[in-house]
């Protein structure tokens, strides 16, 4: 990389002339962060769905099911990067062992939003829906997760958001990702503090954020229109 | 036909919901179950299609004994009414409709063809078709559920309490849509109410249930009133079921008197034949109140709207006696308005002839003239 010579500024505002710079490893740093948000958030949603659905349809597991969930979330990714390769089997510093930690906040906060999803479908709706012939399974999927969804894309939001951060962290333990800017940053405040890559850093983890939130917010209005509807 | 043989439902706690009920709602008529709140009606609907399961006896549709039919197949042939409609919030009103069909695999352009009938039916405008449940209000949404009820054409219905969340002036509006329904349809229907005079409305035959899940009797609405079995009974019929009770009674014409009348818009009468009232019709001859003349004003030389006395009600000919008594005490002038099906005036009559009319239809009583017969 040629990087330093033409890079030289340490003005945060520098961040762009920073990026130009190091466009192909800063795109492929973006393009993992991305890949890591998203794919544990999808894999833990698809596993708090059937869990959501126990805690709801059993009333007395939603408890414990919460607070154990509830737990999970209180570890400190850092702890739990480093915990889940004992864990799992895996050496340490495997690629693994990021998503596999996301995919466990992302199951802790899920299970909770996929319950009280559910529990929003009006008591009315479910028993006319059984009373009508629907089986369990086809009112799960007919009329009780459509009826769930504004509820469920708000907890995605919320996991998708807390998912970019938590990548970054990641790039602190040497994971290929946006956080990598971070350990840059902070690795050239030699002298004085290299703020380009630092703000490079929050401005496109933002940026992703933004964007990732914006496509759940498409998705919901694309899946719930029913919800436009108002009364006339 | 729908038979309950001592059917009871005892919760583990021990609570008896339903004590050993037997009753039998015959087919193509609307069967009534009332009583106070744990009276057990609701739960006693909900076991015919298995929503709750009986823990002794046996409930028969047609002879086929509930619990040996698969649950799902057995209420897709039932329709079904609650209180809030339950609609699909998620579902167009016409996808809501079509809901059942779609379930036993009915071609979705066939569904959505009856549904629209459906929905016409029910007194819905078309329009509504492609609009979501949120849009509609509450008598409208309980129009789409009792047209989801309807849609695949189930000889049996079960109505739970459906008309109870609508204001009085709707749900009446309801009723009497129901019953012209019902009177086209014929089908087999329970109807749970906690309204006993919804029940003597609706009801070809009403069953008065004690808390306990006991049934305390069973009868035609007009036996209920005339007739109830015990205190219970009698309490929850209601202190003036006497009056009630005149809902049922017919005679075969009112013997009406000519009525002085004024025309909307006309000049004042100075002066009327009887009393100070005098009935102002419109250009049809249909009544739209009464006008004293011992109040008018100097400036009041034409008859208008903001003139009239508006409280009176209307009796039809050939209606029953309860109207008639109802239109004489409503009426300012204390002669009651007589009117034919299409609401054009005939005459009147008084308070004193129709009770004459009632003291006749007395059991004993000397022949009636005209025929006592009862409404159903």
């Amino acid at each position: 990389m040629t990087a330093l010579a033409t890079s030289s500024s340490s003005s945060p505002l520098h961040f762009w002339g920073y990026f130009m710079d190091h466009r192909s490893t800063d795109l492929s740093w973006l393009w993992s962060h991305t890949w890591l948000s998203v794919v544990p958030v999808v894999i833990g949603l698809l596993v708090a769905l059937p869990l959501g659905w126990l805690a709801r349809r059993y009333r007395f597991v939603y408890p414990p099911l919460i607070s154990l969930t509830g737990l999970i979330y209180t570890i400190p990714s850092i702890a739990l990067f480093v915990l889940i390769p004992p864990l799992f089997g895996l050496k340490s510093l495997d690629p693994k062992q990021v998503p596999i930690a996301l995919t466990l906040y992302s199951i802790a906060l899920l299970v909770r939003v996929v319950a009280d999803g559910l529990a929003s479908v009006s008591e009315d709706t479910v028993q006319a829906a059984t009373a009508i012939g629907f089986k369990p399974l086809g009112r799960f999927f007919r009329v009780e997760l459509p009826i769930a969804v504004p509820v469920i894309t708000a907890g995605l939001r919320v996991a998708l958001v807390a998912n970019v951060s938590i990548v970054a962290v990641s790039g602190t333990i040497g994971m290929s990702n946006l956080g990598q800017l971070f350990t840059l940053g902070f690795q050239n405040s030699t002298t004085g503090p290299y703020y380009p890559p630092i703000v490079l850093g929050i401005v496109l983890c933002v940026l992703l954020a933004l964007v990732l939130d914006r496509i759940v917010i498409i998705l919901n209005t694309l899946l719930t229109p029913w919800r436009k509807a108002v009364r006339s | 036909m729908i038979r309950f043989e001592s059917v009871s439902k005892r919760y583990p706690d021990g609570t008896v919901a339903v004590d050993e009920l037997d009753f039998v709602a015959p087919s193509g008529q609307i069967t009534v179950l009332v009583g106070p709140s744990g009276c057990g009606k609701t739960t006693s609907l909900r076991m015919i299609n298995r929503m709750i399961e009986p823990t002794a006896g046996r409930i028969l549709i047609d002879d086929q004994d509930v619990t040996k039919v698969d649950a799902a197949q057995l209420r897709r042939g039932i329709g079904y009414v609650i209180q809030h409609a339950g609609l699909f919030p998620h579902r167009t009103i016409i996808d809501n409709v079509a809901s059942v069909p779609y379930l036993l695999g009915t071609d979705k352009k066939q569904a959505r063809a009856r549904a629209m009938e459906l929905i016409e039916r029910v007194g819905l405008d078309p329009r509504f078709a492609k609009r979501y449940p949120s849009q509609l209000s509450g008598g409208q949404q309980q129009r789409v559920g009792v047209a989801r009820a309807l849609a695949a054409d189930p000889p049996v219905m079960l109505m739970d309490e459906p008309f109870s969340a609508v204001d009085p002036v709707v749900r009446d509006q309801l009723q009497d849509e129901f019953l012209r329904l019902q009177s086209d349809l014929g089908k087999t229907i329970v109807f749970v109410t906690h309204d006993i005079d919804e029940a003597i409305k609706l009801g070809d035959q009403v069953a008065v249930l004690r808390v306990g899940g006991h049934l305390a009797q069973l009868a035609t609405p007009a036996e209920l009133l005339s007739r109830p079995v015990d205190e219970f009974v009698a309490g929850f019929v209601g202190r003036d079921r006497g009056y009630r009770a005149l809902t049922f009674a017919t005679v075969g014409e009112l013997a009406v008197h000519d009525e002085q009348t004024v025309t909307m818009g006309a000049p004042v009468p100075s002066r009327a034949d009887l009393d100070n009232w005098i009935l102002v019709v419109d250009a049809a001859n249909v009544p739209q109140g009464w006008l004293n003349l011992a109040e008018l004003r100097p400036d009041h030389t034409t008859v208008t709207a903001e003139m009239l006395y508006r409280g009176g009600t209307l009796a039809t000919q050939g209606g029953s006696l309860r109207e008639a008594l109802d239109a004489c005490l409503s009426s300012p002038s204390g002669r009651g308005v007589v009117v034919d099906s299409d609401g054009t005036l005939l005459g009147s009559i008084t308070a004193a002839e129709v009770l004459g009319l009632i003291e006749k239809r007395r059991p004993g009583a000397a022949a009636v003239t005209g025929s006592g017969s009862e409404r159903r």
